[in-house]
């Protein structure tokens, strides 16, 4: 349990039985008046925010999140299925619960699943993946059209734009925040 | 410069203490550890072996006012658990100041005077804080009159409510002390624990908060002198505490002995962090002490 004294930035609160995060905090007292603790607050479920003021007897729980490393294991349609190595339970995450971060998603990867009350919520990939090129156009030695990059294509079907000297079975790596081009990998 | 701030923090200190004894004050240190605080609902005390470490010099400095001390000021360290934020710590820097036969308007004029003469011999790089304070012509604004200005609803709507503090955080503080300096005055007489009711308006009690730049810098009044008043008043307030859970401490009875010894008089308590905050241009209270709880 906590009370409104222990808000902070990046707190997980769960308010309503759905999980918070706060991601603004301000905390305010008028001269001579009561403690006021202003928040900002996401739903991490639905990405809604709000702002809200507490008083310090306001109570909360804790949001029951639980993160869990997880290895890929195949997808089917927009179900995308996942594996505990410990325990061998296995779950399914919906290809909207999962963003972008399909871009990036490639068979047997470990990644961290946010999981609140049983309910998966949120998956983080490692920051950073090696992934191989399945398309790009030759480089014109010489190409004086003055762009420094050109578009490829990865294993995952993700498109992004690289060095013009990379080509096609070339091994790339990718930083998955922000989905950019960082390397080529020497196998 | 990390600790650049510090010689400016070391120069408004001085400053201040300059401007007082020019003016004749005696700068006093009473002791910060005392077995019994004046009771007050929304400031909670760091306990200290029994005894509390205070959350203002108020108590001590009123009964020297008693014995006699017409003039009289303090810079010293106050400590309020769980106070902790952009601008405040739990561990933080005050100064009082208390003055035998005036009231609250002429001290109100008197703090004008201090930051002015603070503020224009503080060598400031960034110097929108003391230029707002090196205004002429500062305003007054009665709470009241802040209320219908700035808030949805009037004062009486929202103590109704119970949602004054609220209120006053998100809409009034934020447009006070814009351009100039203000002096928000006549709060609503609940509002107002060791302040006298105003002079033929006994809605309001003859207290004040200064502002500048939506800043809180300072909170003064009119003190209250009548012993059996000031009495019932700590029998409310402990009775809120008392509500919220808490322990009130053992009521302050040499104080409340020596109240009746006070003759009309005025005091004032402002955050010296605050000062600093304003003179250097800071965002956070962090940015104006060598140390905060979490760096030590």
């Amino acid at each position: 349990m906590y009370t409104a004294s222990d808000l902070r930035k990046g707190l997980k609160v769960e308010i309503d039985g759905e999980p918070y995060i706060v991601t603004d905090f301000q905390f305010s007292k008028p001269g001579k008046g009561q403690a006021l603790y202003r928040t900002r607050l996401k739903n991490m479920v639905t990405g809604n925010a709000f702002e809200r003021t507490f008083r310090s007897n306001d109570k909360f729980q804790r949001a029951p999140l639980e993160e869990r490393t997880m290895q890929f294991l195949y997808s089917q349609g927009d179900e995308f299925h996942f594996m505990d190595n410990k325990t061998f339970e296995q779950i399914v995450i919906s290809r909207e619960q999962l963003g972008d971060n399909i871009n990036f998603l490639i068979d047997n990867m470990e990644v961290d699943v946010l999981l609140f009350k049983e309910r998966p919520i949120g998956v983080t990939l490692p920051n950073f993946v090696n992934l191989v090129v399945i398309k790009a156009d030759p480089w014109a030695k010489g190409d004086t059209s003055g762009t420094d990059t050109k578009p490829v294509t990865v294993q995952t079907g993700y498109t992004l734009q690289v060095p013009p000297f990379i080509e096609e079975g070339e091994k790339l790596q990718i930083d998955t925040r922000t989905g950019q081009y960082l390397t080529r990998v020497k196998e | 410069m990390a600790y650049s701030f510090l010689s400016r923090r070391a120069e408004i200190i001085q400053s201040i203490r300059t401007f007082f004894i020019n003016r004749g004050y005696l700068e006093v240190d009473t002791p910060i550890r005392l077995p019994c605080l004046i009771p007050e609902a929304h400031i909670e005390p760091e306990q200290s072996s029994g005894w509390f470490l205070q959350t203002s010099p108020e108590m001590c400095m009123k009964r020297l006012l008693a014995a006699g001390h017409n003039e009289i000021f303090q810079i010293c360290r106050c400590f309020r658990k769980n106070e902790r934020g952009s601008r405040h710590l739990p561990e933080f820097t005050m100064l009082e100041w208390y003055r035998a036969g005036i009231d609250y308007v002429e001290l109100m004029a008197e703090c004008a005077d201090l930051l002015r003469f603070v503020a224009a011999r503080v060598d400031c790089p960034d110097r929108s804080g003391a230029a707002l304070l090196c205004k002429a012509d500062w305003e007054y604004l009665t709470v009241h009159r802040a209320f219908d200005l700035y808030a949805p609803v009037s004062v009486d709507q929202a103590l109704a409510g119970d949602l004054f503090d609220e209120i006053l955080v998100r809409d009034v503080e934020p447009k006070l002390g814009k351009g100039r300096p203000t002096f928000l005055h006549d709060y609503p007489a609940a509002l107002g624990s060791l302040a006298r009711l105003k002079k033929g308006d006994n809605r309001v009690a003859e207290r004040f908060e200064l502002y500048v730049d939506g800043l809180e810098l300072a909170n003064g009044f009119s003190e209250l002198t009548e012993v059996g008043e000031q009495q019932q008043r700590f029998v409310k307030e402990r009775a809120l505490i008392e509500g919220q859970g808490r322990q009130p401490g053992p009521m302050p009875d040499r104080f409340l002995a020596d109240l009746g010894e006070l003759q009309s008089a005025a005091g004032i308590a402002l955050g010296v962090d605050r000062l600093v905050m304003l003179l250097c241009g800071a965002r956070s209270i962090d940015e104006v002490v060598a140390f905060t709880p979490e760096t030590l």
